[in-house]
């Protein structure tokens, strides 16, 4: 069983901020946003045939800055965030706003490939997620699962949480909280938990990982100096609510139990630089893709601590005797966390990975150089998982 | 028979004379033939083969008229001499035989006149037997009479004693003089027994048998008071077997009684193991030392006794201890074992009580006795023992254990099939087990407290020390962060006061198997306790306790910032290298010479050591790389990250923190070099020296700015730095380094520079913020490269960190290259 060769993609510009289209669940299609100083910046759509192993791409305009953070509503497919950088003055800020695609940007393009090019369409501007009074955003956080209408935004060492009103063309701060603390604090990235009837919120700040409540917006738990230097990022586990995996400067990869924070349950070292990225699958939570400055993509297989240590004990039921034996003694092999593969197809630091909303077994990397990877889990491993 | 000699004859010439004489009669005496051997020449005259002839012949034919006339006169002068003598022999000879007819004259007669005296005496004899014969017959009633007499008289005598014996058995026992009385009665017993059926000796046995039974209360109350003496007691024990008392109960109560006496031998045994007051500790170290086999062992300085005593809690050493153990329990224990074996196990086998079965019962009653009391004094000996827990003198315990056991081969022999000496044996293997585990742990302990020591002068600086060379580049302000030109000693010293450690361990365990300690030439000694023991828990762990000390040191302090100073866990990692190239086969051939082991089951091979102080030792360089690496860029980025790069101004010196950067480097450079080689450098290309370098660098670097910023193609942005990447291999940053300087700076240099670039990424630069960051990147160019095995490497990195940073620009507008060098040069 070989494996398909990955697809690459090359963006003109250097570009950090990936997601995929929450919303959509039939296309394969990731969002990538671009840093450029000198040219207008632009959020590339990439849609996957996955039957053709072809990208198609279109373009839509972002000419408010580089944008260093992208969030896809889980509700509206056309609405999304970004986090940019505004320079005026001399000074350069960053902003956060919440976008609409243009209705129309997926006729036109195929319509008329060539012209998407010269003629990209803009995106409209919904409303901005600003404050005077909190700095700078780093990012923002849709609620996972949710309609869309309410995210958090992450500004220097605040949370604030925003409701979108009226088609979310206004939004009002419901709720903030802050970092307190020694030194200037700043929230390097989040991720909202999915569990809890989404009321929790995980912050990552120089070296601790921060828990909060969003009903109270206290803080719940603190796990100082998680890595030995900065967090980079955090992921929930999609399937056990008090699951945590987050990775950092110290080039490891840290799985949590929020309910024992002293010692990490597994530590992966498999990247020899920073890890700027970690991601759950979606639905097999064995599954962790890991970005690294190091160029190197990372997939694991962290069996141990999934959901489903010992493989479908749902499906076993369903199975005639016999074949439950032989799936038995399968289950008697202690299944070891292992690296399942390790992608070397980019060339420059690899700032973001996102596993693909609609197939599970697909997943994007964007390097800084614009290199846009698309993998598979390979085949052994998923029919492995699925039988 | 003597010759009557003249005396004018001088004794030679006599005997001469004689010899001829008894030649010419033929008569030769054996014994004196060999003397003078004589002539077989006839012209000998003397000789006998004289042959008067060939003499004649001769002479006239060899000798002158007037030799011949000399020869003449002076034969003729001999004969005359001869002749003369011949009559004087003559003469004597005559007279003697005369002598002698008269004598026997004389004899003749003297015997006849005896003969008639001897046949008086024959008559007389005669008359004397005759009156014998008559006076015995008339002797002969009377003699009959008194023999009869005497028989009357004996057994009245012994009638006598009968009777009388109640009183005296009642003197006796006032007396207490019990042997005899049990004696007496023995005497009488049979014959009481015999004639009981009269009434009157029936009287006199039920007496008899009303005192002995007296004298059996005594006895017995005696025996229980238990106050007698051993001698007192086992007579006691004799006289009661005599008196048939049951054998069993006599065993049962002599046992319980040297039990008891036993016991208290074990209560004060026990009470000196209890905790006591220092008091007596104290007066005990000072006064008592016991037996000179301690001076000999080793020389009781002050020292060693203070350290030996304080540890345990109770008042005397161990070997005190055992010695008072073994002179008083043991001691008794095998006098007890010897009185009772003789009285009952020989002795009964020969009396009449062996019928009884009563060695067998006796002997096993014996066992079950001493097993019972030699399980509570080992017990205290073990406790003893553990109390034992100062390493500092092990002769100490090793004599303790080795008198402990030589005292229990007594009791072996004298009761063999015990299984004492077999429990014994145990305790001292368990001891000598337990005192390698302490020896591992004060090995263990020692180590911990050399590795603080290190800490400590590693955190002092000794500027006195600094080395001269550090960083007198950079105006001598290496500060003596690390006091580098001590690591080398301070890692020789560690090095030598552990082996040294290690010897006097081994040193001190091996008197375990010394010659003259008993128990050394048990099996276990000889081939478990080298092997298992010294060897593998002790030795082997302790090299496998000292690797994994220092991974732990990468382990913990990976999180928490790194709390070791990096300077220890390069030192550590050199030892660990030394370990594995020479120290560790060093210490194990010791140990295998020191205890001739013979290694039976698998042991722990050097080379599988080896492996596990190789990769501790690489653990610990790639760990001293991280943090080393994390020091420097931890100031990049603070360096990168406070900074605002769009409103700065125009450069016009490097930043301090490069300089602190290569100050840094250089420094970490120096402490590198001290414990490791230099390493192999890919080969310098020509360009390498400054001057060319900067010619190098600038054609480079404005060649690619030249692509790179033209705006009208966008798409050439990355295309060379692409290109070079294509054919550049990928950079591994945190990756195992090399046991040598280059490879350490190359990932300590690695590390920086890669943070540098990725803090760059994250920032927005005016236009003097680039050129700020060109100079510095051509500042680290200019001082960096010299410390990494691929230069290429540094400018690689460098030319990213300004490529990044000119992408990252609003206003792109590089520098002079000349400025940038004027300016670097400047400093």
């Amino acid at each position: 069983m070989e494996d398909d060769a990955p697809v690459i993609y090359g963006l003109e510009f250097q570009a950090r901020s990936l997601t995929a289209q929450t919303a959509e669940t039939d296309a394969i299609r990731f969002l990538v946003g671009t840093q450029s100083l000198k040219f207008d910046n632009q959020i590339h759509i990439i849609d996957f045939d996955d039957e053709n192993n072809i990208i198609n791409k279109n373009v839509l305009l972002h000419q408010a800055g580089e944008i260093w953070n992208i969030g896809a509503s889980p509700a509206d497919k056309e609405v999304l965030t970004t986090c940019y950088n505004k320079t005026s003055d001399s000074r350069v800020v960053s902003c956060a706003a919440v976008w609409r695609m243009p209705t129309n940007w997926e006729t036109g393009s195929h319509e008329s490939p060539d012209d998407s090019a010269h003629n990209p369409q803009t995106l409209e501007l919904l409303c901005h997620l600003d404050d005077s009074a909190h700095g700078n955003a780093a990012c923002v956080l849709w609620e996972p699962m949710g309609d869309g209408k309410r995210v958090i935004s992450l500004a220097d060492n605040h949370v604030l949480l925003w409701d979108l009103q009226e088609s979310s063309t206004q939004a009002t701060i419901s709720s903030t909280a802050m970092l307190e603390g020694k030194g200037q604090l700043k929230f390097t990235s989040g991720k909202w938990s999915p569990h809890h009837n989404c009321s929790q919120l995980a912050t990552a700040s120089d070296t601790a990982i921060r828990g909060w409540d969003l009903r109270t917006m206290n803080q719940i738990y603190c796990i100082d100096n998680a890595h030995g230097q900065l967090v980079r990022d955090l992921d929930f586990n999609p399937n056990r609510q008090y699951y945590l995996a987050s990775c950092g400067d110290d080039c490891k990869v840290k799985f949590w139990d929020v309910r024992n924070i002293q010692e990490p349950i597994k530590t992966l070292e498999e990247h020899s630089h920073w890890v700027w990225s970690v991601r759950y699958n979606h639905s097999h939570d064995q599954l962790v893709l890991t970005a690294s400055s190091d160029s190197r993509l990372i997939l694991s297989n962290m069996v141990s601590i999934s959901s489903e240590p010992f493989g479908h004990l749902v499906d076993d039921e369903d199975l005639s005797d016999g074949e439950d034996n032989h799936q038995e003694d399968k289950c008697k092999e202690p299944l070891k966390d292992s690296v399942v593969s390790t992608y070397e197809e980019h060339e420059d630091s690899v700032y973001a990975a996102e596993w693909s909303s609609a197939d599970p077994w697909l997943f994007a990397s964007l390097s800084y150089d614009g290199r846009l990877v698309i993998n598979r889990v390979p085949r052994t491993l998923k029919y492995q998982i699925l039988l | 028979m003597e010759a009557e000699t003249p005396a004018s004859e001088d004794p030679g010439r006599k005997r001469r004379v004689h010899g001829m004489l008894k030649l010419y009669y033929g008569l030769n005496e054996e014994g004196k033939a060999d003397e003078e051997p004589q002539s077989l020449d006839p012209c000998d005259i003397n000789g006998p083969h004289f042959d008067p002839e060939h003499y004649l012949n001769k002479l006239r034919k060899e000798c002158s008229l007037a030799e011949l006339m000399d020869q003449e006169t002076c034969m003729v002068k001999q004969i005359r001499s001869l002749d003369s003598d011949m009559q004087t022999l003559v003469y004597e000879n005559y007279n003697k035989f005369i002598s002698a007819t008269d004598t026997i004259r004389k004899m003749k007669n003297d015997f006849k006149k005896m003969e008639d005296e001897m046949d008086c005496l024959s008559a007389n004899m005669a008359a004397i037997t005759d009156f014998s014969a008559r006076i015995s017959g008339t002797l002969e009633d009377q003699h009959a009479q008194i023999t009869k007499l005497s028989g009357v008289h004996t057994l009245l005598r012994k009638l006598q004693f009968l009777f009388e014996l109640p009183a005296r058995l009642n003197k006796c026992l006032e007396l207490q003089a019990y042997s005899q009385a049990v004696s007496s009665h023995r005497r009488a017993r049979c014959v009481l027994q015999q004639y009981s059926h009269m009434p009157s000796f029936k009287g006199i046995q039920d007496d008899c048998h009303a005192i002995m039974d007296k004298l059996a209360q005594e006895l017995r109350q005696k025996f229980r008071d238990g106050g007698s003496s051993a001698k007192d007691l086992s007579e006691c024990v004799e006289l009661l077997l005599q008196l048939d008392e049951p054998a069993e109960d006599l065993c049962e109560k002599y046992l319980n009684h040297a039990g008891s006496r036993l016991e208290l031998d074990l209560q004060s045994l026990e009470a000196e193991i209890r905790p006591s007051p220092p008091g007596p500790a104290l007066k005990d170290s000072s006064t008592r030392r016991p037996s000179p086999s301690v001076t000999v062992g080793s020389p009781p300085d002050g020292t060693a006794k203070t350290s030996a005593l304080p540890s345990p809690s109770s008042n005397t050493d161990i070997l005190e201890f055992i010695d008072r153990g073994c002179n008083e329990f043991v001691s008794s224990l095998c006098l007890v074992i010897t009185s009772y074996q003789e009285l009952f196990v020989n002795h009964a086998q020969t009396g009449e009580l062996a019928s009884k079965n009563i060695p067998q019962m006796a002997n096993s009653k014996l066992h079950a006795f001493v097993d019972d009391l030699a399980a509570r004094y080992f017990s205290l000996v073990e406790r003893r023992i553990k109390e034992e827990k100062g390493v500092a003198d092990n002769s100490l315990l090793v004599r303790a254990l080795d008198r402990f056991f030589r005292r229990l081969q007594a009791v072996a022999k004298l009761l063999p099939g015990s299984s004492v000496p077999q429990q014994g044996t145990e305790i001292v293997i368990r001891a000598a087990t337990e005192r390698v585990k302490q020896y591992l742990a004060a090995l263990q302990s020692f180590y911990m407290d050399s590795l603080t020591d290190v800490r400590q002068a590693l955190a002092t600086p000794r500027l006195s020390l600094a080395a001269p060379g550090a960083g007198s580049h950079f105006g001598g302000s290496t500060s003596g962060r690390d006091a580098p030109s001590s690591l080398p000693e301070l890692l020789s010293s560690l090095s030598a006061s552990i082996l040294n450690q290690i010897k006097s361990v081994l040193a001190s365990v091996h008197l375990f198997t010394a010659k003259d300690i008993t128990f050394s030439n048990k099996p276990y000694f000889k081939g478990e306790f080298c092997c298992q023991g010294v060897r593998e828990s002790l030795v082997v762990s302790f090299i496998k306790f000292v690797c994994q000390s220092s991974r732990q040191f990468c382990e913990s302090a990976g999180d928490k910032g790194g709390s070791t100073p990096p300077a220890l866990l390069l030192l550590l990692s050199r030892l660990c290298l030394d370990y594995e190239t020479s120290t560790i086969s060093y210490i194990l051939t010791l140990t295998d010479e020191q205890f001739l082991a013979q290694h039976h089951n698998p042991v722990t091979a050097v080379t599988a050591l080896c492996a596990e102080a190789r990769e501790a030792a690489q653990k610990l360089l790639n760990h001293y790389v991280k943090v080393q690496g994390l020091i420097i860029s931890q100031m990049l980025r603070k360096s990168v990250e406070t900074r605002d790069w769009v409103n700065t101004i125009e450069p016009r010196n490097v930043r301090a923190v490069m300089k602190r950067v290569v100050e840094d480097t250089t420094s970490i450079d120096v402490q590198v070099g001290l414990l490791y080689e230099e390493g192999v450098r890919k080969a310098h290309s020509s360009d390498s020296s400054k001057r060319t370098f900067s010619v190098y660098s600038s054609s480079r670097q404005q060649t690619r700015y030249a692509a790179s910023y033209t705006p009208s193609a966008p798409m050439d942005t990355n295309l060379l730095s692409n290109i070079h990447k294509l054919f550049s291999e990928r950079i591994d940053i945190f990756s195992s380094v090399e046991f040598n300087k280059v490879s350490v700076m190359t990932g300590i240099i690695k590390i920086s520079l890669k943070t540098f670039l990725e803090c760059v990424r994250l920032r927005t630069f005016g236009r003097y913020g680039l050129q700020q960051i060109q100079v510095d990147c051509h500042y680290l160019q200019m001082y960096l490269w010299r410390f990494v095995s691929d230069e290429n490497l540094v400018h690689f990195l460098l030319d990213e960190i300004v490529g990044s940073s000119a992408h990252r620009c609003l206003d792109p507008a590089p520098m002079e290259q000349s400025v940038i060098e004027v300016i670097c040069e400047r400093g």
